[in-house]
């Protein structure tokens, strides 16, 4: 150990004096030369000869002052700073070689590590709260799938839990701020006085709400957002107490939410105020109370385990107690739902992600594949060059180590590039974003993006220069040496073939994935909507303010809307126009679902309640089965009509005649009946992959209340988009306070409603065609090799007489047969592959044959082009200039 | 590099080196040479630039020191005399070689009686 620990302190000082020592070293052999020369010449010998001999008997001075080196010097430093200025120049050398090798790396490097900074905030990384694992949602259950509570579901929950500290709900609330400025729609909360403190934040400024906050008829409080209080406010502390005026009511500001709270429950949220409702009405089923439009959010006591707080709620759900009444609706008999926030907020996004995930590995996968064999090949180029070095004394050890610098200085100027194409990866991920992507503000390329890059290139360096540096030091001396660089050694030909053969299998399955995925979309996108999206413009228009307060049927609202749909039709380029409460394929379809109950045989059907203005299945295009649409005759005085779907038509009446049948709607038995005058074809509510066709259509002036908001649909002749700022005024012109919003080509939600799908497959797209051309680039690469190296060969069985077809078809036969044995193994770890991604597709069977037989054809006619180039420069050999090579 | 042949034959010659110095005083690298194939009447050839790597790993250790000085017919040379930890070291290997000679010595006897 002592004696370990001198020598390592000689080499170090050694290191300092190092040329001084170096010199003396070659003095003092050169004198030993001298020595021995006289020596053999006292023996004899002439001088030529006796130096001959003594050089022999002595060993080569270079080698010797090589291993004088290894034995003084500190050999890994000394070695690094050489071999990276060695590397430099080799990579200088052959720019082709190292662009190419370069951009593969970065090009893996860089979509790796954009795909980590978007994934790791998402799925991995707590979230940013404290003790995020004990905050925990809590659901309702409805036809197998989570539904949202009621309100008084959640006070019998806060009253009963023994498990939470803190337990709140929310619900969206979207104020329209009016004041100095220019009216603005918020995105805000209605919240119960425990959401803050189930999160575990608490404001910046101010005060939290507290429980008298949540008084029915209670005072008027709101919280801001950092964000909003520096935008509107411009971050005045005074804030603090002033009123503001939200939907025509004046608030008091108590608190600022720290800067950078991120809720993940509804992200673009600005403002939050309390959830003000009446606790002593429970008896009366028919209210607010009792809908079923509350979410719910806990904080698990420290003490309590997840699965202890799930049998406490179960127990709660089981044991109904006479304080707490429940309506059938509400009547828990299924029980609650308990997820963990992190899962509940990634429920929806996680298969997508794991997909991406694996995608972008593969890719890596064939860039580094791809490089290991790029540097077989340079390696077995310079055979010459590693023959005179082991010959001028480099043990195999040194000369890995030299290879590995290489390797490892490649990954990393690929590692740099790398971080630039992150950084445009990740700027184009976020724009990419489906709009339910939550934790998207955390996505950026922090401390934590760096780190994974690093790491992810040094291992990569090691990696791909392992088995060329392994393969290169192993190569024999001797033959090494003499047949210069031009023989091929049998071995590296076979890891080559080998990786190609890997390469072309992971480009496959990554090609077949993106294949299955692109097929379930035009699937998806070409859904029958049921109707006619072309030309059809959409915005929703909103009544803010007192004076709309009035929901009867009646009322403002009701008048406010016909005028402005009175207006835009008047404007130049509207075909037609109409106004509908609900929007097919957006979120309005989650609040617009009631009962309907039949005269015939009292059965009852969950429907959505469609309420509409005539002329909104003419706009629409929605064709009419039987009987007649909704007209202006259907007013507040003549006999209530309602018009109802297909669907719904075919499983209450079969095949009789629905028209003139009498139903009740939204569960309301003293409301007059509706007859039946119509059925319309159906159409796609919530999305394009949910079947809950069953609707009914009445007139706003024939409904038991007035909707807020209702969405104007628009037939346009010529483009609809560029109407916009005239339908606008046009409906100003009625109320200019009142705000438009969502405004959207109804083509442009239909290709919203696939928005997560085409994000996964661009990103599929994108790296299923950089592997393809990896894949190419590596046959091509073998090939071509293939062919150097036996030009000689082929020079031969030219001068022989082969057919130049012949020596055409033995090399594309050979690439042929790679790609072959590849795309077989490929098709095995496609159909695991695709058996991942299951959750993804959309009426495409994941073994279809049509994406693997497409596939596999694409393949083979990018591989034959990537033979076709060797193999035409084969059949061109000149066999005198082949003879000659050598 | 490592493989096991050239380690026994590394610290043989780091021990013959020693023993060297120990009876012949300060002697260059050639000397040093010179006398171990005398003593082994030429039986030993050695590869004579190994003489440097065994003078390199016993200076580390301290066992030797070398210093500048004239050669026989006057040139600048190297001279390497033993230290005292070396002459320590001497003695501990010799009497450990012995050890290990005696019994190799042994085990070859048994051998040829069985």
């Amino acid at each position: 150990m002592v004696s370990n620990l001198k020598t390592l302190s000689s080499r170090i000082r050694g290191m300092f004096s190092h040329k001084r020592q170096e010199e003396e070293f070659s003095d003092e052999i050169r004198e030993h030369l001298d020595l021995l020369t006289e020596e053999n010449v006292r023996r004899g010998m002439s001088l030529a000869e006796a130096r001959r001999e003594a050089k022999i008997r002595l060993g080569g001075s270079a080698q010797l002052r090589e291993t004088h080196r290894e034995l003084t010097g500190v050999p890994f430093f000394e070695t690094l700073v050489q071999d990276i200025r060695y590397a430099a120049r080799m990579l200088r050398k052959s720019p082709g070689f190292t662009a190419v090798a370069v951009l593969t790396l970065a090009l893996g490097i860089g979509a790796n590590t954009a795909i980590f900074s978007a994934v790791n905030p998402i799925l991995f990384e707590p979230l940013p709260y404290s003790h995020p694992e004990r905050i925990m949602t809590i659901w309702g259950i409805f036809q197998g799938a989570r539904s949202r509570v009621t309100f008084y579901n959640y006070r019998e929950l806060l009253e009963r839990n023994r498990s939470f500290d803190a337990l709140a709900i929310f619900e969206l609330w979207q104020p329209t701020m009016t004041g100095p400025n220019e009216p603005e729609l918020l995105d805000g909360q209605n919240v119960t006085y425990g959401y803050f403190r189930a999160l575990g934040v608490e404001p910046a400024m101010g005060r939290d709400f507290q429980p008298s906050d949540d008084a029915f008829h209670g005072p008027l409080v709101t919280i801001l957002s950092y964000g909003l209080w520096q935008r509107r406010f411009g971050g005045d502390r005074s804030i603090l107490g002033r009123q503001i005026t939200l939907d025509g009511d004046s608030y008091t500001v108590i608190g600022v939410m720290p800067r950078g709270f991120d809720d993940v429950l509804s992200p673009t949220t600005e403002i939050w105020s309390p959830d003000q409702y009446n606790t002593a009405n429970i008896t009366d089923t028919n209210s607010v109370e009792w809908g079923n439009h509350c979410s719910v959010v806990a904080r698990l006591k420290p003490n309590v385990s997840f699965g202890q707080a799930q049998a406490d709620i179960a127990m709660i759900a089981r044991t109904p107690m006479a304080e707490f009444p429940r309506p059938r609706w509400a009547n828990l008999h299924l029980g609650f739902i308990v997820d963990s926030l992190q899962d509940d907020v990634t429920r929806g996004v996680k298969p997508a992600l794991l997909a991406v995930v694996g995608a972008v590995v593969l890719v890596l996968l064939i860039a580094c594949v791809n490089v290991t064999n790029l540097l077989l090949a340079r390696g077995a180029q310079r055979r010459g060059e590693f023959a005179m070095r082991v010959a001028l004394g480099a043990g195999r050890f040194r000369l890995v180590q030299q290879l590995l610098t290489e390797s490892l200085l490649l990954a990393l100027i690929g590692g740099v590039l790398g971080l630039l194409v992150a950084q445009v990866g990740v700027k184009t991920l976020v724009a990419l974003s489906p709009p339910d992507l939550p934790r998207l503000s955390a996505i950026s390329l922090d401390q934590k993006v760096f780190l994974f890059a690093l790491g992810l290139t040094a291992a990569i360096g090691l990696v791909v220069g392992l088995i060329p540096a392994l393969h290169a030091s192993r190569s024999d001396l001797q033959t090494g040496l003499k047949e210069g660089s031009r023989q091929s050694g049998g071995s590296h030909q076979f890891t080559r073939r080998a990786l190609v053969v890997a390469e072309v299998a992971l480009a496959l399955v990554l090609l077949v994935s993106a294949g299955l995925l692109l097929r379930s979309l035009s699937r998806l996108l070409a859904v029958d909507t049921g109707f006619d999206a072309s030309n059809v413009l959409t915005m929703q228009v909103q009544t803010a303010g007192h004076k709309f307060d009035d929901s009867a049927p009646t009322g403002n609202r009701v008048r406010f809307f016909r005028q402005a749909l009175e207006n835009v039709r008047d404007v130049p380029g509207v075909e037609s126009a109409a106004f509908t409460s609900l929007l097919p394929l957006t979120d309005d379809t989650q609040y617009g679902s009631y009962g309907a109950e039949f005269e015939k045989d009292k059965k009852s059907y969950g429907v959505f309640r469609y309420v509409v203005s005539p002329g909104y299945f003419e706009t629409m295009r929605m064709p009419l089965r039987r009987g007649r649409y909704l007209n202006k005759g259907d007013a507040a005085d003549a006999p209530h009509v309602v018009v109802i779907s297909e669907s719904l038509a075919k499983e209450e009446f079969g095949n009789q005649d629905p028209i003139g049948q009498r139903a009740h709607v939204g569960g309301f038995p003293n409301w007059p009946w509706y007859t039946v005058v119509g059925v319309v074809g159906d159409v796609k509510q919530a999305s394009l992959i949910a079947s809950e066709p069953d609707a009914v259509y009445i007139t706003p002036e024939q409904s038991w209340f007035a909707d807020e908001a209702m969405s104007l649909v628009v037939h346009t002749r010529g483009d609809a988009a560029t109407l916009t700022p005239n339908i606008k005024k046009a409906i100003w012109s009625v109320d200019k306070d009142q705000p438009i919003v969502r405004i959207a080509t109804m083509e442009h939600l239909l290709a919203a409603t696939a928005a997560e799908r085409s994000f996964t497959l661009i990103l599929f797209e994108a790296f299923g065609i950089v592997a393809l051309v990896l894949a190419a680039v590596g046959i091509y690469g073998v090939l071509s090799g293939n062919v150097t190296e036996r030009t000689r060969e082929i020079g031969i069985r030219v001068a022989l007489g082969a057919p130049r077809g012949n020596i055409l078809r033995l090399i594309v036969q050979q690439g042929m047969a790679l790609t072959a044995l590849g795309a077989l193994i490929g098709l095995a770890g496609a159909l695991a592959a695709s058996r991942a991604i299951v959750s993804l597709l959309f009426a495409v069977s994941p073994v279809d044959v049509i994406t693997y037989a497409g596939v596999v054809v694409v393949l083979a006619g990018v591989s034959l082009i990537a033979c076709g180039v060797p193999a035409w420069r084969a059949a061109r050999v000149d066999p005198l200039v082949a003879l000659r090579y050598e | 590099m490592t493989d096991s042949k050239s380690e026994i034959l590394q610290g043989t010659l780091d021990l013959m080196v020693l023993k060297t110095l120990a009876a012949m005083g300060p002697l260059h690298g050639y000397g040093i040479a010179r006398r171990i194939e005398q003593i082994s009447e030429e039986a030993l050839r050695l590869n004579q630039g190994t003489i440097y790597a065994s003078l390199v790993r016993l200076q580390q250790k301290g066992w030797i020191k070398g210093a500048w000085g004239a050669s026989e017919n006057n040139r600048k040379a190297k001279f390497y005399s033993l230290t005292r930890s070396g002459k320590k070291q001497l003695s501990a290997e010799s009497e450990n070689w012995e050890r290990i000679a005696s019994v190799i010595g042994r085990v070859l006897q048994l051998e040829e009686r069985g």
